[in-house]
């Protein structure tokens, strides 16, 4: 039964293809909103494509379920289209209606035909719910591109927010700033120990001067990654604990006897020279009073 | 006691934890707190709400701003859960213990570094922790 009335949708699909898709494409081009990024030919080609595919998927009659094998075909070059053109800047609104602008000269065709038929009702209502869920497919395909770049984004900031920086020859030096959570502190963690290997690092100094507040999560993070620079034979200094850090975790009562801490950069960066032997305290003292 | 506002935010997935704690930096710089202060009060709660998420599996924190009757501002906040609940209080506040692998430091530290401090829980029925810091008299 089913199939006795959809099958007139497969006949018109072949029977009337050359004048559907020539009807369609001339629409899209006569629409007046199209978005410049997408050019004539590329739409030209990605209208013949999509035909050629819905078509196949309809051969069977099958225009109720999308879950089928048949579509899978459609749907994944609906998908493709939509991030490319994410990637080219339509903005998602326009991808669909791509698919939805379909449904007039595919109507028109089937009114020309069955005009007089009553199952016309039937068979249209089927195929506009069919294109609507095409539509979705697309806006899908367009917000999950949207959320893969933005993640991608993040991971970047993240990355260009934690640089190590080689201070002097053995020691490198990495200015914390923001929160430390545990996705940035496995950036940290990467780069630093890749770092250490690079330029054979001796001291690493972690500047918290930027980290706004430490709690017993960001201890242990601090702590995880001073662990990890030693077992690359590697020492840590901490430095920019500014004094509420200091009274907050001495009332939290974290434990850091074994790790090197120093107020500032500066001073941090005057123990690594001495600790690498570069000069000797008294040296550095003898600096300072020249200064 | 007067509460003179309030504010309600949940805490259901990681992000919330530093919503919590941005708000809390709002209403802790409108209060003049000290920096010392400020920085301890957006600790602890950074800490509760953490144990709210992990430990009681999600609920909400209120962030109020309470009169003491004398006319004295402090700043309470509220964490509740309907997670497990906490079956030996006074072990839990233990430094060092921890039925997950942290530190063990937040419900103490937390203590610590406020001014008052109320726990209530029972086994399976979640939990309450109440803190409070009072503006400095100047
Ligand atoms: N809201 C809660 N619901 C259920 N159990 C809790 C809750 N808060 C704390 N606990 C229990 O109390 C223990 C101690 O909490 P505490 O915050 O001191 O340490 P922790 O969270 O384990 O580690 P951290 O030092 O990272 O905070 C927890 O391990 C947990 O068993
Ligand atoms: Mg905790």
């Amino acid at each position: 039964m089913a199939k006795d009335t959809l099958t007139p949708i497969a006949s018109i699909l072949s029977k009337s293809s050359a004048d559907i898709i020539e009807n369609w494409v001339s629409l899209q081009l006569a629409n007046k909103n199209r978005s410049q990024a997408v050019s004539d030919s590329s739409l030209t080609t990605s209208s013949n494509e999509f035909f050629k595919l819905f078509q196949a998927a309809a051969k069977d009659g099958n225009i109720e379920n999308l879950n089928t094998p048949e579509w899978s075909a459609v749907k994944l070059m609906l998908s493709d289209l939509s991030v490319s053109r994410a990637r080219l800047g339509s903005s998602p609104s326009e991808t669909a209606s791509f698919v939805l602008s379909f449904k007039q000269p595919l109507f028109e065709q089937l009114n020309k035909d069955f005009g007089n038929d009553p199952s016309l009702a039937k068979m249209s209502w089927a195929l506009s719910v069919l294109i609507d869920d095409l539509a979705l497919v697309t806006t899908e395909a367009f917000q999950k591109t949207r959320e893969d770049i933005i993640r991608r984004q993040q991971k970047d900031i993240l990355e260009m927010s934690t640089p190590v920086i080689k201070m002097w020859e053995g020691i490198v030096a990495v200015p914390l700033i923001g929160t430390l959570d545990s996705a940035r502190t496995q950036i940290v963690m990467e780069n630093l120990l890749q770092k250490i290997v690079d330029i054979g690092a001796k001291i690493a100094i972690l500047d918290i001067t930027g980290v706004p507040t430490v709690d017993t999560q960001t201890a242990q993070h601090l702590i995880k990654t001073v662990s990890a620079t030693r077992l690359m034979g590697a020492e840590c200094i901490i430095s920019g604990i500014r004094p509420q850090i200091a009274q907050t975790i001495v009332h939290l009562g974290i434990e850091i006897h074994d790790i090197v801490t120093r107020a500032t950069m500066e001073d941090a960066l005057r123990e690594a020279m001495a600790r690498v032997g570069w000069y000797s305290y008294k040296e550095a003292d003898a600096k300072d009073e020249v200064r | 006691m007067l509460v003179k506002s309030q504010e309600d935010r949940p805490i259901c997935k990681e992000d919330d934890i530093s919503i919590v704690r941005s708000s809390v930096k709002r209403v802790v710089a409108l209060l003049n707190f000290s920096l010392v202060n400020q920085t301890k009060i957006i600790t602890a709660a950074s800490e509760l709400a953490r144990n709210t998420l992990e430990h009681g599996k999600g609920g909400h924190a209120l962030i109020q701003i309470i009169d003491d009757g004398t006319g004295r501002i402090g700043l309470r906040m509220i964490f509740e859960d309907t997670g497990p609940g906490i079956p030996d209080t006074d072990r839990a506040l233990e430094d060092g213990f921890t039925t997950g692998n942290g530190m063990g430091l937040g419900l103490g530290g937390a203590r610590r570094l406020m001014d008052e401090f109320q726990l209530e829980s029972h086994a399976g029925s979640g939990t309450k922790v109440s803190i409070t810091k009072w503006q400095e008299r100047l």
